[in-house]
């Protein structure tokens, strides 16, 4: 019997631009577990999509053709080649695969490391798949010893506590200023990808009414849409910072798109309500002497990048501690994993038993004064009922059936046993 | 020997509070607090004994006024529920109480007779009226300090170990908002409760005495202050600003009018 393999195939923002993470959109997840268990040699497997990534997590005795297989079903709905799809996809096997997968629960893999919403993520879809029977022995272990080690992240370092990068600083920097970001309305302006980051960031911290105004505004009502905003142009940019409490501006325009002598006015409209500025664009759209109206913060990429850098030294060495974390805890999954297998469990059994018997005997006759005949006696009486206790579970074990169930029977026997 | 060990105790209070503030140690906190309300329990003890040694509400000497002040705000702190959400507070207001007592503790503890005329049920009240309300507006002035800080470290962006440190704008704008609503209605009915006394004592409810001008020109700063705030939606640094300014006038009005401008109250020395 050739055993199944762990695997890990997908894309994800570092592999794939997204023009091209745009078009592998799943947004019934019943569709993609469906055609994944129609997939031959698919054995057990959980989806994951989320807007930076879309990943398979599956087992397989044959792997090369499954990786195929799942890798067109991927791409089915794109418009790319065999060869396009395989250049932007990653696959990741064995070990690396534990690892890996440890490593997206921990949000080590994150556009934005350290960031929550990716367990959460992953929970849902684990859930989802093993509702369906999807995932078996193998993969419910494996995943939720990822939540294991995710939380043991969570709890060990401050990944997830120091602003990790931009969109962070400036959601701990709106936090200092607002408290929470609870009902806050955000506008943006531009409707680019950084736009699209900082949007969704925000939305995550509780913020519940977006608008986005753009030149185009075909773009702004495409992005609205995605955050269930309200979309306008950017010559209404004005009006509406009379109600928004943040403003994310990432247009590519050429000069400043707000002036000092613009906002001073609508303060007073605004009842003096404080107001966020945060110009992520290069070159700037927001007049930096806005920053000297009272309850007004502008912060520009420069005094972003500087928060983040003050935090980076913690940073490095809280990512290091978590790898380290992730790690030890693949190392044990593996461990678990190779022996997962009938023979080495048979063998550990036997070996148990039989050191028990040994220590036992040992105890018992050193307390006694027997000839040797009756030494052998004891000897023999404790290895035949040693043996007729074994005897039941290791039928159950040999026995021959369905390999997810040989899996299940050799988990029970571990765990009855404590071979772990 | 009781206000040295009240004294002591605040002053541990303070220390603690300090090394919480650089620490950010929580367990150091529970004990500063622990402290700073034995501290406060030990006050109300030695304000009894007062009561007895003086056989009068004992708020007539400046001594007297002012440690009562230490414990008003003490005690306006301890019980304040807002305090909860307003990181490092403690420190800022332990600061305050235990500059108050310093000044209390290098004043003169000598009772002088009170006039017959003064002898009345409105001296309690009223003094004790006007002063718990300037404790509240002493924790205002803690608030609107701290808000200046932190609005300074946003704008300049250049973040000290105050930053980290200190809650966010929008908590801070609250405290003021919260002080001001329990500050300013006491401070009326200090003033009110005043000019009852003042009419019972000498005849007619208002003197123009300093000290009646300067309470006068302290709710003019408040009640401009809080329209401001309802009206046109004054926050943040603004209100910041007025409720440091309101809160220099408190202390005018209680020290500035004693010392520089002589009156009828300058009983209360």
């Amino acid at each position: 019997m050739s055993v199944d393999q762990i695997l890990v195939l997908g894309v994800n923002h570092k592999t794939a631009p997204v023009e091209v993470r745009e078009k592998l959109a799943f947004p019934d997840i019943d569709v993609p577990l469906a055609k994944l268990g129609e997939i031959p040699g698919c054995t057990e497997f959980c989806f994951l999509s989320t807007c930076n990534r879309v990943e398979v997590i599956f087992t397989s005795a044959t792997p090369e053709k499954t990786v195929r297989h799942i890798r067109s079903f991927l791409f089915a709905d794109s418009s790319l080649n065999d060869e396009e799809a395989t250049h932007y996809t990653y696959l990741y096997t064995k070990e690396d695969a534990i690892n890996h997968l440890y490593k997206v629960a921990a949000s080590l893999d994150s556009m934005v490391v350290g960031e929550p919403q990716i367990l959460g993520q992953l929970k849902n879809a684990y859930r989802q798949a093993s509702e369906r029977k999807c995932t078996g022995t193998i993969l419910n272990r494996l995943i939720n010893k990822a939540f294991t080690s995710a939380k043991r992240v969570r709890t060990e370092t401050n990944i997830g506590s120091s602003a990790v990068s931009i969109s962070y600083a400036a959601i701990e920097l709106a936090k200092k200023i607002f408290g929470s970001l609870k009902n806050k309305k955000v506008l943006l302006a531009g409707a680019g990808e950084m736009a699209e980051l900082a949007a969704a960031h925000l939305m995550s911290q509780g913020c519940t009414e977006i608008t986005i105004a753009n030149r185009t505004l075909k773009n702004a009502v495409k992005l609205a849409k995605q955050f269930n905003g309200k979309a306008v142009g950017l010559t209404e940019l004005i009006s509406q910072l009379e109600t928004a409490d943040i403003l994310v501006s990432s247009t590519g325009a050429q000069d400043l798109i707000l002036h000092h002598d613009d906002v001073k006015p609508i303060m007073r409209t605004r009842r003096n309500k404080p107001l966020f500025l945060i110009d992520i664009a290069v070159p700037r759209d927001l007049d930096p002497k806005l920053n000297e109206i009272d309850n007004i913060y502008l912060y520009d990429v420069d005094d972003l990048s500087h928060v983040v850098e003050i935090n980076k030294k913690d940073r490095k060495s809280e990512a290091d501690k978590a790898q380290a974390i992730v790690t030890e805890e693949a190392v044990k999954f593996s461990h678990w994993l190779e022996n997962m297998t009938l023979t080495p469990t048979i063998t550990e059994l036997l070996a148990k038993a039989e050191k028990l018997r040994k220590a036992e005997m040992q105890r018992t006759i050193s307390g006694l004064e027997l000839s040797q005949k009756e030494v052998k006696a004891i000897d023999k009486l404790t290895s035949s009922l040693m043996g007729k206790i074994l005897h039941n579970p290791l039928i159950f074990l040999k026995d021959d059936c369905e390999a997810e169930e040989k899996k299940q029977k050799i988990d029970y026997i571990r765990k009855m046993f404590s071979l772990d | 020997m009781l206000f040295a060990a009240t004294y002591i105790i605040y002053s541990i209070a303070v220390t603690l509070y300090l090394v919480y503030f650089s620490s950010q140690n929580k367990q150091v906190r529970l004990i500063a607090r622990r402290f700073l309300m034995a501290a406060g329990l030990c006050h109300l003890v030695l304000f009894v004994f007062r009561y007895i040694e003086a056989g009068h509400t004992p708020l007539t000497t400046h001594h007297d006024t002012v440690s009562f002040f230490a414990l008003a705000v003490t005690w306006a702190f301890l019980s304040f529920r807002w305090r909860y959400q307003i990181k490092n507070f403690g420190t800022f207001v332990s600061v305050v109480i235990f500059a108050l007592m310093t000044v209390a503790f290098f004043s003169s503890r000598i009772i002088t007779p009170l006039p017959p005329s003064l002898q009345s049920s409105w001296l309690p009240v009223h003094a004790s009226i006007a002063i718990i309300a300037n404790g509240f507006l002493a924790l205002g002035f803690c608030g609107g300090i701290m808000y200046l800080i932190q609005d300074r470290e946003l704008k300049k962006k250049r973040f000290t170990l105050f930053y980290h440190r200190l809650p966010s704008l929008d908590a801070l704008d609250q405290l003021n908002q919260h002080c001001l609503a329990i500050g300013f209605p006491l401070l009326t009915l200090g003033i009110v409760t005043g000019s009852l006394w003042a009419k019972q004592a000498w005849g007619s409810y208002w003197h123009w005495d300093p000290k009646e001008t300067w309470g006068l020109i302290t709710w003019f700063i408040y009640a401009g202050l809080l329209h401001q705030r309802l009206a046109i939606g004054w926050r943040g640094k603004r209100s910041a600003i007025m409720s440091i300014i309101g809160f220099l006038a408190v202390l005018f009005t209680l020290w500035g009018v004693n010392f520089l401008l002589p009156g009828v109250h300058t009983y209360v020395r």
